[in-house]
This record gives structure tokens, C-alpha cells and sequence, in this order.
């Protein structure tokens, strides 16, 4: 379908409409940004700046000390204290140093400059932190002297946090347990729903009508509805807290959706591929496997990716049908648990954050066609 | 952790096998025990075919309709008779759990929140993606505009939670702030705020990350709608004078009507639901609870009470009726149109 509606000239009136949705453009992008951002930057930083500084060069008063006396050498006749004041690694920089046993203020002495100091020693300071001490006396002094500078650090980016929450904080396993919970649980109500909705287009029973005006109704009933009951049921009969359990769980709850979708897909199929398959003498079974579920590959797929997301998506369900263990507690879970633990360590709680709804991203921008085919076509359902 | 990988994939297998081999089965079976017969002159007696035909629906969707029943209807239907009944669902008392909410604040406030959510949440949405839907179609950059847009509704609730948790964050006066919301404010001249902890504003922001999910729904669904307003109709009032906000409200507005209610309802539901993101901004503290929040925590609250849960419950699912119902009519109409 060609796309007739024309672009809007360049009026006050087109800028503003233009200006407003870049706007709303910002306000939609921004958080998941800023989350992301922080979830790489590294955890003392993110404490004390917010992430939008992660990408400026940032300078910090800092202080460092010279070596001991007792590290001098002796070197062609003056005496010399070098080292470098950085840790190896350290990625930073010296702008301008001065004050302590040195004359002068923080900014006074640019890194490079050599400074003599009242006892007649001279002292340079490099930008990439190595200095030099010298004086023609042998110096005497035990603890290192301190003087101040001003430090210029890059903006860095770490996967720390990643490595951190994946292991220590148990988040890997989480990983595993949502998708233990997820592919079964989108996987097994397709073959039910599909055969479903094949005899709700094509066959004939009684009730047929009816029985689809039940399946309408229950699109939008509430899970919280159905909870109770079942978890009375799952104690009595032991499954509680097992992924089977979970697992015919979401698959009940997926089904009316399920249905609807594949039934509206499945029943605007042309009529003559069924009849003459028919007068073939094919059986409803045969045509079923052999015509109709290749030819609804694409409403499969659109059902199966909204079931994928609400599936690794939901929190409620997991809450009730299964347990915290480690073994079992899903990242939704888990991200809540963090919540209220960590609620104050923003490198776990980004980072946590951006590898669960990572897999939900990926799969929405690379099969985001098929997610929108589903939302049209199903938009009686209430989420 | 490989134990389990290994069972799940066992669980994949086991279960797909489970299904295939139940319709392969039981259509196989269906097919031997009526299968054509032929009478002593030579003809085949039908009579075993119309049966099999009749059976054999049944065979289709008796899983579906099983599995519905058991995870949908008898709790449902359950749940309702529960919320007459004591907190571990064996004494009937009659009413007292109506009784006993009326009267209970944390209720009252539940269902004051809920209606705040219900004005709030669905109107919002739903204007903001009509005119996202509107707007994104007129410029170049409108279909990346509108996967951006879209791209929350991938997002869980739980880790939206997280995202604007961090937007909302709070420290003290004085110090750097971290979260985006003090950070504008601060740099206007105003003071940082511990936002989750204001009542009623705390409501809203709340609202916020639900309006930030559903808005992509909204939009998707109505910029479809909107591909539906003939070109013609457009035209002709363009050449009649109309200028695009008249075209906006008085044309492409009662023309894609339809849609906008079922956006409405749709959303309508997500927020009688919405537990996720009270549960983890606020667990309802600061005058934030919510009924579906509400509900969890009764179900395990001091052991469980399984009859104020119920009757929680049944009061969400009092307010869905009538969309349902709405539903049911709306879809019969469609199939008449057929």
C-alpha cells in the first residue's frame, strides 16, 4: 500500500508538530538510555554524578605523595625521588598541580612545569603522573610529601557491573530460570490453541458458537481471578512451585489469546482450499496438518512472540506458582528482590535491569513485524 | 545449572510429544474403531462416517476447552464463591468480607487509587498515540519515531519499574542528584523531591510508567485505523478549507472511533490489573495501593487470607464485566458482517 498522506510543508505549525513529536521521541528514549548508560559506567561514578556526565571529560581535585626518602638515589651528583603517582592503568591525566609542601595554589603549575621549592629542591610534575625530585643535599624526610593537582579522567565504561550481578549476584541463574519457564510455556499452547481454532473455523458441533463467545469473554478475565483456586489446587496435588506447574499454568492463561488469534487467522483461509481438499478425501485431521498449519505459520509466529514477552515478561504469575530458591526465582523476580535489597546500588540495579529486558528487546526489533500483525489482531485481548 | 537446562529440554521434547501424540493418536484411533464398513451387498455404510465426523471435533478441541476450564473458568467461578467464605475458605460467612472492606481504609484508599488510574491512565494513552500515530505518518523519520515509541511495550513491568525508579531517584539538597526528574529540577532553581514518597503526586508518577508502556499500543493500533480513512473524505475537506486540527477532530476522530474505544477498553483492563509497578515503586506504601496490589497481599498475608483475596478479586473482576460483555456483542457483530 502506497503511502498517500503528504508530508507536512515546512509551516510554523508543521515545525511545531515536528518539534513536539521529537519531543515525546526524547521523553520515550531517554530513561531506557540513561539506564543503559549507567549500567556501564563504574559504580563509584554513577553514585556521585548523574549519567548524562558519563560522556564528558571530568576533572577532580586529588591529592599525592612522593616516595620516601629512604627510595632516593644518587645520580650524577644531585639526589632524585621519581615514581609516578597513578596506579598502572590508571586512566588519567595531571592539568595542573601546586600547594602543599609546594608553593602556590592547586592551579598554579601546569604538568610539565618545574617548580623550585624554599628548601631548593626542584620537582616536576608529568601530565601522564610520573614525577621527578631532585636536590643537591640528600633528603630527609620519612613519609612522602604531599602536594595537590587536578586530575582530567576520560569518561570510562566498564562491564564490572555486568560481570558482577551475572555472578555474584546469582542474575545468571535467574537467566536460565526464565527461560526454563518461557519456552515451554510458549511452545505448548500453540499446538493446543491451533487445533482449537481449526475446529472453531471449520468443523461442525454443537455449541460451537457459543463455546467462542467463551472464549471471547475470557480474553480479558483477570489472573487474579484464577489464582487462588489454583494455588489450592497446585498444594493439594504437590505441584506448587515446580516449573511443570507453571508451565500448564501459562499455557491455560495463554490459550483464550491464543485461540482468538489463530481462530480469526485460520477461518479467513479460503473456503475452496478445505472443500476440495475434501472432496480429495482428506480427512479434517489431514487437512489440518497438511494445508492449514503451514499456511498459518505467520499467525503462529505473531502468537508466539507475545506469548514469549508476557511470559519472560510477567511477575504475578511467577510470584504465586513458583518458588524464590535459586533454582527457580525468575529475573522479574529476582529484579524486584533487588529492588527492595539493593534499592540504593544503582550498578546492580542497571545492569540487573538492562539483561533482563535485553532478550525482550532483541526480540521485538528483529521480529517486530510479526509482534504488530499480533497486536492488530487480537486487540480485543486486555494484555 | 546444566541439570536444569537438561530438564528443560527434556520437558520441551516430552511435552510437544505429549500433545503431537495425543491428536495423532487419538484421530488414528477415532479413524480404526469407526472405520467404514461395508455391508454384505457390496455398499459402505455411512452411518459410521457421520459419527466419526461428529466425534471428531471434540477430539480438536477437548484439550483447549480442558485446559480452559481448569485455569480459567472453575477458579473464576471459585474465587467468586471464596469471597464468602472465612480466610482459609472453610467457614461460609456470608458477607463480612464486603462488609469488612467498606470499612477497611487501606480498601477505600485501593479503590480512590484505582479510580484515579482508570480516569488517568487510559485517556492519556490513548491521546498520546492518536496524535503519535497522526503526527509520526507526516514525516520522514515517523517510522523510527514510532518504533521508539513502541519499544516500552517489550519492556516488563518490573523492569520499567527499575528505569523510572532511577529517573525518580533522590538525594539530599546539596548533593549531586542522579535521577533525571531532581536533576531538572535542581537546575531549575527548585528543590529535589523524594517523589515516591509525596502522596497523590507519587500516584501519578506511577501512572507515568503505565502511560509510557501503553502509549506504543495506542498508536500502533490507531495508526492502522487511521491507514482506513479514505483519501477522498480527506481531500475533500482540504478542498473545502478545513485546516488539519479541524481534519484532525472533526474527520479522522469519529472515524477511527471504533479503534479508540477498543484502545480505551483494552487499557482500561491492564490498569484494573496493575500490580507489577506498585509492587515494585511502592508496595503500596504512601497512600499509593492499589486493588490488584491489594489483592497479593491478602492472598499471602499473614498465611493467606484466601476470602478477602477472593473478594478483592471479584471486585476487579465486577469492574471487567462490562467490557467483557462489550466484547462478547462487539465480536457477534463482526461475525454477522462476515
Amino acid at each position: 500500500m502506497n503511502v498517500r498522506i503528504p508530508i507536512i510543508n515546512l509551516s510554523i505549525g508543521g515545525l511545531l508538530a515536528r518539534l513536539f513529536l521529537l519531543f515525546l521521541v526524547i521523553i520515550w528514549t531517554v530513561p531506557t538510555f540513561g539506564l543503559f548508560v549507567s549500567s556501564l559506567r563504574d559504580k563509584d561514578q554513577l553514585i556521585i554524578s548523574g549519567w548524562w556526565t558519563a560522556f564528558q571529560t571530568t576533572q577532580r581535585n586529588e591529592q599525592g605523595r612522593t616516595a620516601p626518602a629512604d627510595e632516593q638515589i644518587e645520580r650524577d651528583g644531585v639526589y632524585v625521588i621519581e615514581g609516578s603517582i597513578f596506579e598502572e592503568g590508571a586512566n588519567k591525566s595531571i592539568v595542573t598541580y601546586g600547594g602543599g609542601f609546594l608553593p602556590g595554589e592547586i592551579t598554579d603549575y601546569r604538568a610539565g612545569e618545574t617548580i623550585t621549592t624554599e628548601e631548593g629542591w626542584s620537582f616536576t610534575l608529568n601530565s601522564d603522573g610520573t614525577y621527578v625530585l631532585t636536590s643537591p643535599e640528600p633528603f630527609d624526610f620519612e613519609r612522602g610529601k604531599r602536594f595537590f593537582y587536578v586530575a582530567e579522567i576520560p569518561p570510562t565504561f566498564t562491564f564490572k557491573n555486568y560481570e558482577e550481578v551475572l555472578n555474584a549476584e546469582g542474575l545468571g541463574q535467574s537467566f536460565i530460570n526464565t527461560f526454563t519457564v518461557t519456552i515451554p510455556s510458549t511452545i505448548i499452547p500453540i499446538g493446543i490453541a491451533a487445533f482449537a481454532a481449526y475446529a472453531f473455523s471449520w468443523m461442525e458441533f454443537p455449541g460451537r458458537r457459543w463455546l467462542f463467545y467463551l472464549v471471547v469473554g475470557l480474553l480479558v478475565v483477570p489472573l487474579q481471578m484464577a489464582l487462588i483456586p489454583l494455588l489450592r489446587i497446585y498444594n493439594t496435588i504437590g505441584i506448587a512451585k515446580t516449573y511443570p506447574g507453571i508451565w500448564l499454568a501459562h499455557t491455560g492463561f495463554g490459550l483464550p489469546l491464543a485461540i482468538y488469534l489463530l481462530r480469526n487467522y485460520i477461518g479467513s483461509l479460503p473456503r475452496e482450499i478445505i472443500e476440495s481438499a475434501k472432496i480429495d478425501g482428506a480427512t479434517h485431521f489431514q487437512i489440518f496438518v497438511r494445508l492449514i498449519l503451514p499456511l498459518s505459520v505467520p499467525a503462529l509466529a505473531a502468537f508466539a512472540i507475545f506469548q514469549f514477552l508476557w511470559v519472560w515478561n510477567d511477575l504475578l504469575v511467577a510470584l504465586v506458582f513458583l518458588g524464590k530458591r535459586p533454582d527457580q526465582i525468575v529475573m522479574t523476580s529476582k529484579l524486584r528482590e533487588l529492588l527492595g535489597s539493593r534499592g540504593d546500588n544503582w550498578e546492580i540495579l542497571t545492569s540487573s535491569a538492562f539483561i533482563s529486558i535485553s532478550v525482550p528487546l532483541i526480540v521485538f526489533f528483529s521480529l517486530q513485524r510479526y509482534f504488530v500483525r499480533g497486536l492488530l489482531g487480537g486487540s480485543v485481548k486486555g494484555g | 545449572m546444566e541439570g536444569q537446562i537438561l530438564e528443560a529440554i527434556v520437558a520441551i521434547v516430552v511435552g510437544i510429544a505429549a500433545v503431537a501424540l495425543y491428536y495423532v493418536g487419538s484421530n488414528w484411533l477415532l479413524d480404526r474403531v469407526f472405520a467404514d464398513r461395508v455391508a454384505p451387498d457390496g455398499t459402505v455404510i455411512k452411518a459410521y462416517d457421520r459419527l466419526r465426523e461428529r466425534v471428531r471435533p471434540w477430539l480438536f478441541v477437548g484439550p483447549a476447552l480442558l485446559l480452559l476450564g481448569l485455569y480459567l473458568v472453575y477458579p473464576a467461578i471459585q474465587t467468586f464463591i471464596l469471597s464468602f467464605y472465612n480466610s482459609n475458605a472453610e467457614r461460609f460467612v456470608g458477607l463480612s468480607n464486603y462488609e469488612w472492606a467498606f470499612n477497611d481504609p487501606e480498601f477505600q484508599q485501593s479503590i480512590g487509587n484505582n479510580v484515579l488510574w482508570l480516569l488517568i491512565v487510559p485517556f492519556t494513552s490513548t491521546a498520546l498515540g492518536l496524535l503519535i500515530a497522526v503526527l509520526a505518518d507526516r514525516v520522514r523519520w515517523g517510522a523510527i519515531a514510532k518504533s521508539l515509541i513502541f519499544m516500552p511495550m517489550a519492556i516488563s513491568f518490573v523492569g520499567a519499574s527499575v528505569i523510572w525508579k532511577f529517573v525518580y531517584d533522590f538525594r539530599g539538597p546539596g548533593n549531586p542528584q542522579i535521577g533525571v526528574l531532581n536533576a531538572i529540577v535542581v537546575a531549575l532553581g527548585g528543590e529535589p523531591q523524594a517523589w515516591m514518597t509525596i502522596p497523590f503526586w507519587n500516584n501519578i508518577l506511577l501512572m507515568v510508567i503505565l502511560i509510557w508502556i501503553q502509549t506504543g499500543f495506542a498508536m500502533v493500533i490507531l495508526s492502522a485505523a487511521l491507514r482506513g480513512v479514505p483519501e477522498e473524505t480527506l481531500e475533500a475537506a482540504r478542498i473545502d478549507g478545513a485546516g488539519e486540527v479541524q481534519i484532525f477532530f472533526r474527520i479522522m476522530i469519529p472515524q477511527v472511533m471504533g479503534s479508540i474505544l477498543v484502545v480505551w477498553t483494552t487499557i482500561t483492563i491492564v490498569v484494573l490489573k496493575v500490580f507489577d509497578i506498585v509492587l515494585a515503586m511502592t508496595n503500596g506504601q504512601w497512600d499509593t495501593e492499589v486493588l490488584a496490589n491489594l489483592m497479593y497481599d491478602w492472598m499471602f498475608r499473614g498465611g493467606g487470607d484466601f476470602g478477602r483475596g477472593s473478594m478483592i478479586a471479584t471486585v476487579i473482576m465486577v469492574a471487567v464485566i462490562p467490557i467483557m460483555i462489550w466484547n462478547i456483542r462487539r465480536f457477534r457483530q463482526e461475525e454477522e458482517m462476515r
